[in-house]
């Protein structure tokens, strides 16, 4: 299936990140609030360059804390960023313009428990959307519509039922049709399928998949599964410690990788089965954004150092000073690796 | 669960405490040191026939089984005995006090909860302005003042001659004063204002915290931020979701706290002289008077359970989750 890849998306960019950046301040709770901000700077997302095109299906995969979430949340509008640009089908995003960008790109969360008020019925959350944006059009058609789209069938069966009622699948499915309801550009899903049982895991990307092929969405999914990754995505991004150190299509990347993080995390790939949320795998200290190595980011665990052979091709020194920047290595295959 | 089966276990739950409370009343009693035939002839230096009679009047002769049964038949038919000090039936007692006391009671509750609530919301709200600290030290401190301190201090600043003299000293109106109309309400108004601002601030800040955190807590969920992705605006987000959600654990407590509040007018009704259960059962300690205490503590059991049944059922009304069969 991921083979499917290369013929899309080539519609031109619906959204392009540009350098962005995005850094929490140490504050932490009112007691630090009260005694001052302390110096301690997480910089979450440190200069990302991402690009998702028309109908395309882009998996950003990485370890937990690489800083996945805060880049969809910053995309989205959620949290403000340091600096950097986001531009929405071709134009920079204003404050003006980020009523319509709301509509049409729409967010959907790894608990589907938690992001269903748990007070709404079912038909209240899905039509929220449409209330917040006025959208012309018989209010209950339009739910239905989203709700049988969803794949939740016949949809006037779920009208009246709260979040608790139904299944955590087709929980997932109302938030994905709260999102559906407003005809959506782009849907950015955080995590879409970790929290759901194995056995509908697969239901829920096939809709995915579906709606992509039936409405032409554009798709950016956060997953530290890379045979999710594998599954679904034309495209994979590999984020470490706040950047993108490779990108390019699935297949390339996931079975000639470039960067030495993705062959490590390839290799374990057999045994995690794909999913980098479990312990570290790599030797040395664990990312931390509150201190980010000098040069590249990686240098302190990266395999190549370890072994000696960056060395050996007297690559030590810019390691340590010199960040690496994308690379286009193969065709549309982007590496931040000074040995690539 | 279904919404009936909730609604009995609950009704249910709340009879059992009940019957234990019946039963643990009479037992507390019977523990007291000296009967109360015996305490009664002791203030009035009654000779010993007279004692005799007394306790055979009291039943106090009975075997303990046969007591027993006696008490609970008679607190069934609401016979709760003679008040000694009064030479009423304690029913009767009870209930030409029990007014004042919902009056304040009711006043200070609603009073708390809303302005309670508004401060907590706003503070949550603008988290770590200026407001949400000074309203975060205020309710900490009015929270942890006793209130019997907190009712002198208004009293003095408010009532006293070395004061405002803005308000009466105590009681619910005034001597010889107007007795209906407008006039006795703005004259009860008068009276009522001080030991109804003295219960306020005494639960306003447990409330407004309470309101705070819970608020706090609901406004990192993700449907939060799931409203706000789709365009919400930020008061609408609080109106349409945060505040419902977090009402339910806050809305809760102040039933809860219901009861409690009905016996903590004991302090507040003695500062201020107000005629309600609360200065009654301190009269009753004073006499004593065993079946108007008992009757009291009854009560205020019964106000407990009663106020533990409205929290259960309004979380139960509230929460979807409770209330769907
Ligand atoms: N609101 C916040 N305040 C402070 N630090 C934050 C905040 N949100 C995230 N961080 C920090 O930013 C870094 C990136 O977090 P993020 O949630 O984006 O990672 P992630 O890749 O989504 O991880 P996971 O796979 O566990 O979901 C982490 O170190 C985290 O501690
Ligand atoms: S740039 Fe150097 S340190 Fe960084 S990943 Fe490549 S080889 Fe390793
Ligand atoms: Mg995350």
């Amino acid at each position: 299936m991921s083979a499917t890849g290369e013929g899309r998306g080539d519609g031109g960019p619906v959204l392009e990140v540009r350098d962005l950046h995005v850094s929490f301040s140490g504050r932490q709770g009112l007691g630090a609030g009260l005694l001052g901000r302390s110096a301690t700077t997480a910089r979450a997302v440190d200069g990302v360059d991402l690009e998702v095109a028309r109908g395309e299906i882009v998996a950003l995969a990485g370890e937990s804390g690489c800083g996945k979430t805060t880049l969809a949340r910053a995309i989205m509008g959620l949290v403000k960023p340091a600096s950097g640009e986001i531009r929405y089908a071709g134009r920079p995003l204003r404050h003006r313009d980020l009523r319509e960008f709301r509509r049409k790109v729409q967010m959907v969360f790894q608990d589907p428990t938690g992001a269903l008020n748990p007070r709404q019925t079912i038909y209240e959350s899905v039509a929220e959307g449409l209330r917040i944006h006025k959208v012309s059009g018989e209010e209950d058609v339009l739910v239905s519509k989203a709700l049988a789209d969803a794949g939740l069938r016949p949809p006037e069966r779920f009208f009246l039922l709260y979040p608790h009622e139904v299944s955590g699948g087709q929980r997932q499915r109302v938030v994905i049709a709260g999102a559906l309801a407003l005809e959506p550009e782009m849907i950015v899903a955080d995590e879409p399928v970790s929290n759901l049982d194995a056995s509908v895991r697969g239901e829920i990307l096939a809709l995915l998949l579906k709606l992509r092929d039936r409405f032409g969405l554009s798709l950016l999914i956060v997953t530290h599964d890379l045979g999710l990754a594998w599954t679904v995505a034309d495209r994979v991004a590999v984020m470490y410690l706040g950047r993108i150190v490779e990108v390019g299509p699935a297949e390339d990347v996931l079975t000639r990788p470039l960067h030495p993080y993705t062959k490590a995390l390839l290799q374990v790939l057999p045994e995690a089965g794909g999913d980098l949320s479990g312990r570290s795998i790599l030797l040395g200290e664990p990312p931390d954004p509150t201190r980010i190595p000098p040069g590249c980011r990686f240098h302190p665990r990266c395999p190549e150092v370890q072994s000696g052979r960056a060395a050996e091709l007297g690559m030590e020194e810019r390691n340590r000073t010199e960040v690496p920047l994308l690379r286009e290595i193969r065709p549309a295959h982007f590496v931040a690796c000074h040995l690539a | 669960m279904g919404a009936r089966r909730y609604l009995t276990a609950k009704v249910v739950q709340a009879l059992f405490t009940l019957a234990f409370v019946l039963v643990f009343n009479f037992f507390l009693f019977r523990i007291l040191p000296g009967n109360p035939a015996q305490i009664l002839a002791r203030q009035r230096r009654l000779p010993v026939e007279a004692v005799r009679e007394l306790e055979r009047d009291f039943g106090l002769k009975d075997p303990l089984p046969q007591q027993f049964v006696n008490y609970a038949g008679d607190t069934l038919r609401a016979n709760f005995g003679i008040s000694f000090k009064f030479r009423r039936p304690v029913g009767e007692v009870i209930q030409g006090r029990i007014w004042p006391t919902v009056l304040l009671v009711g006043v200070a509750t609603i009073g708390s909860t809303v302005i309670g609530l508004l401060i907590g919301i706003y503070g949550a709200w603008r988290r770590g302005s200026g407001f949400d600290m000074g309203s975060l030290g205020f309710s900490l401190v009015t929270y942890a003042m006793p209130e019997f301190w907190l009712g002198m201090i208004l009293l003095i600043l408010f009532a006293s001659t070395s004061g405002l003299e803005l308000f009466p000293l105590g009681n619910i109106r005034t001597p010889g004063g107007p007795a209906s109309g407008i006039a006795h309400l703005l004259d009860v108004g008068r009276h009522l204002f001080l030991p109804a601002l003295t219960l306020i601030l005494a639960l306003l800040g447990e409330y407004a915290l309470i309101m705070r955190s819970s608020l706090l807590d609901v406004m990192g969920d993700d449907y939060i931020v799931t409203a706000r992705a789709k365009g919400l605006r930020e008061a609408q987000v609080l109106r349409r979701h945060a505040v419902p959600n977090a009402l339910l654990p806050t809305v809760t407590l102040v039933a809860l706290n219901l009861g409690f509040v009905v016996s903590g007018a004991i302090t507040v009704e003695t500062v201020f002289s107000w005629p309600g259960l609360g200065l009654l059962t301190v009269e009753a300690l004073q006499a004593p008077d065993y079946p108007l205490l008992q009757g009291l503590f009854l009560l205020f059991s019964v106000a407990v359970i009663v106020a533990n049944l409205i929290a259960d059922l309004i979380y139960g009304y509230l929460d979807p989750r409770v209330r769907v069969a």
